[in-house]
């Protein structure tokens, strides 16, 4: 009989020894995967630097101030497609904060379920799901001629293509990304801080401006942080679209270029070692424009929340 | 606060991936070319022993290749694995030794000259034209141009259809006073070489205000993206005028002008036109833009596009039969192969190209002896 317990209590050791050990390798790999992201980053980083050093040497801050971009004579300013990416990028984020902000109230708080929302909700995520190469084509053969005729309308060169243009196709294609988060976020207001405010008399109009949106604002502005990134880095559609020019653009509708199209587009023929070494640099200051930028969103976002 | 720390972990999360998104588009193609490489190295020092030969550059010349290299491989049983990554790639991949031949729509630079180290062959594979597109409705004729024109219209200098200049090289055709919306290649490209080169030839102010090169300074108009971006420019728009490739021209029915070359003679660009532009003196070596040719019946805005290999073919252990099936293969594609450029809309070697081929190939060596004798 206690040999039988001896067997049995050193069975129930063995599997314990054992489960500890297999818990021990899933930590570890847990770890192992997740530090590699970190040195995928850190590499990244340490490769954008290391290519465009000799780049930062023979141009330094010229680089970012200077409006000529002249491969044949080796002149290399980005401040033109500096210009062009924050101008497309923060243009696009104005004209789709409305219909981002006003689909995430409408399907979080008055439409949350059945069958006329859920389309709904597919839908603006097949939005964020086409190819931006598409997303070009339409915008070449469709919007750039509409938008032509208005600038006919409005009496300015109409070249259709330009920042204007580009804005519009960015707009469609990052309004998915702050309308999903945001309707999550309108989704999880407590529903006895709407129903307080109800019993207090508020209408839905007041129970929405003075509840729901002080109460998921920080959410919403992390989709609209969100949005702005994906708008930064975009480069096939815009390339489409945007007209590919290197002055700066004189207004919204005048031709650009922005610093990710201008990558794409000279990156192949690079013949000279200081014009592949500033292309590359462009891209470190995307890098790095991306960064700030999302620092300074988390910033407003934890002022957001702690209030 | 579970409600806050939800929103930071999915917006960290999301945001994190956004800036990676952001970085690998910045990124990707250097880091496939750099991934490219290095496979390459591992293929070529194991095909040494399989029979396929490697080859990388210009895309312009990769629907040629893949027909001529076809035909080849039923001819001999040779593979050729020819990457289209454009001429910058293509040299860079030479240059790294880890693909047999390059292809470049341009002549190397010095810099990569130098950066080869060793002496490099050019030998021209077929010659292409770039032409004059336009988009003028109410014109019927076909349009004359002369090279101060194009250049004075791509210096913004001649900014609507009717300008004097135009009018005085087109009697009888009625201008209208459209704006000249001026389109040109947004993406680096040997196209734009042949272009900018020939406009640095004709026109003193190009060759000092802009130069000539893959990419360059552009002083007006828009920028499409390859042959289809600025040919949609050009379609979209009344009164654009772009420069695209002859084939990408005849293939989609575009009007486009002829063009005064050295001679005085308006030249409709067409295959025999674009390849007559090479049949003159070419220097021993074969490196120079034929843009602006002496020609009288050649169409001037023309070019070649080079293959590109080691004089010397014994490097990195490479066996003497392999460089003889390179050498070999090149010698067919100038002579035999030339017969698949027309249906491509390529234009063949002028007999003259062919001659200063022949000379370029017999000069490669393994061990310092002639290949090919």
């Amino acid at each position: 009989m206690s040999n039988m317990m001896n067997i049995w209590k050193a069975k129930k050791i063995k599997r314990s020894v054992r489960q500890i050990r297999a818990e021990k390798i899933f930590r570890t790999s847990l770890v192992l995967i997740s530090l590699s992201i970190l040195v995928i980053v850190i590499t990244f980083l340490l490769t954008l630097i290391i290519q465009s050093l000799p780049s930062i040497k023979a141009l330094g801050f010229g680089f970012l101030i200077g409006k000529t971009w002249d491969p044949v004579h080796n002149i290399y300013g980005t401040y033109p497609f500096l210009l062009g990416t924050l101008l497309t990028s923060f243009l696009a984020l104005i004209i789709s904060i409305p219909f981002s902000f006003v689909t995430a109230i409408f399907l979080g708080e008055y439409y949350p379920r059945g069958w006329f929302s859920d389309f709904l909700k597919n839908a603006i995520e097949l939005i964020a799901a086409v190819p931006s190469v598409i997303y070009g084509f339409w915008g070449l053969f469709v919007l750039v001629p509409i938008v032509r005729s208005l600038e006919l309308k409005i009496g300015v060169t109409p070249y259709g293509i330009g920042i204007f243009s580009a804005s519009l196709i960015l707009t469609i294609m990052i309004i998915p990304y702050a309308a999903s988060l945001g309707r999550e976020m309108v989704r999880m207001v407590p529903s006895s801080l709407k129903e307080a405010a109800y019993s207090l008399g508020a209408t839905r109009y007041e129970v929405i401006r003075d509840v729901i949106l002080p109460y998921s604002r920080s959410g919403l502005f992390a989709g609209v942080l969100l949005s702005l990134g994906r708008a930064l880095g975009e480069t096939m559609a815009v390339t489409m679209v945007i007209g590919n020019t290197s002055v700066i653009p004189k207004n919204i509708f005048a031709p650009g270029n922005t610093m990710a199209s201008v990558i794409a587009n000279e990156f192949t023929e690079a013949a000279s070692s200081l014009y592949l070494s500033a292309l590359i640099e462009i891209g470190l200051v995307l890098f790095l424009v991306t960064v700030i930028i999302n620092l300074v969103g988390k910033r407003i976002i934890k002022r957001f929340t702690t209030e | 606060m579970k409600l806050k720390s939800k929103i930071k972990s999915i917006f960290f999360a999301v945001s994190a991936l956004a800036v990676l998104g952001t970085v690998t588009t910045g990124c990707n193609s250097d880091s496939s070319n750099k991934s490219a490489s290095s496979d390459s190295t591992a293929s070529s020092s194991s095909g040494s022993a399989d029979k396929t030969l490697l080859g990388a550059g210009s895309t312009f010349v990769y629907p040629l290749f893949s027909k001529q290299f076809d035909e080849y491989n039923k001819l001999t049983g040779l593979k050729i694995n020819y990457q289209a990554i454009g001429s910058g790639g293509g040299i860079l991949q030479l240059t790294n030794k880890t693909v047999d031949f390059g292809d470049s729509d341009a002549p190397l630079t010095e810099e990569q000259a130098q950066k080869m180290g060793v002496s490099v062959l050019h030998i021209p594979m077929c010659s292409g034209a770039v032409v004059m597109s336009y988009n003028l409705p109410e014109v019927k004729d076909t349009l004359k141009l002369t090279p101060d024109v194009i250049a004075n219209i791509y210096l913004g200098n001649i900014t609507k259809w009717n300008d004097p200049k135009i009018a005085a090289i087109n009697p009888g055709v009625k201008l209208p006073a459209t704006a000249v919306l001026v389109a040109h290649r947004s993406d680096g490209s040997g196209t734009t070489n042949i272009f900018t080169d020939y406009l640095s030839k004709v026109n003193a102010e190009w060759s000092t205000k802009v130069g000539k090169g893959t990419s360059v300074n552009w002083p007006t108009g828009l920028g499409g993206k390859g042959n289809p971006g600025v040919s949609g420019i050009i379609k979209q728009t009344p009164g654009g005028i772009g420069y695209i490739e002859l084939a990408y021209a005849i293939q989609n029915n575009f009007p486009y002008a002829k063009v005064q070359n050295k001679s005085g003679n308006y030249i409709v660009p067409n295959i025999a036109s674009t390849s007559a532009s090479s049949n003159v003196q070419l220097p021993a070596d074969s490196k120079i833009f034929i843009g602006n040719t002496a020609a009288p019946d050649g169409y001037p805005i023309s070019g070649f596009t080079w293959a590109l290999i080691y004089q010397e073919q014994n490097y990195n252990n490479r066996s003497e039969d392999r460089a003889k099936d390179l050498l070999k293969l090149f010698s067919w594609e100038i002579h035999d192969g030339q017969q698949y450029c027309k249906d491509l809309d390529y234009a063949p070697l002028s007999p003259a190209a062919v001659t200063v081929a022949e000379n370029i190939l017999k000069s490669a060596t393994y061990n310092g002896k002639a290949i090919l004798q």
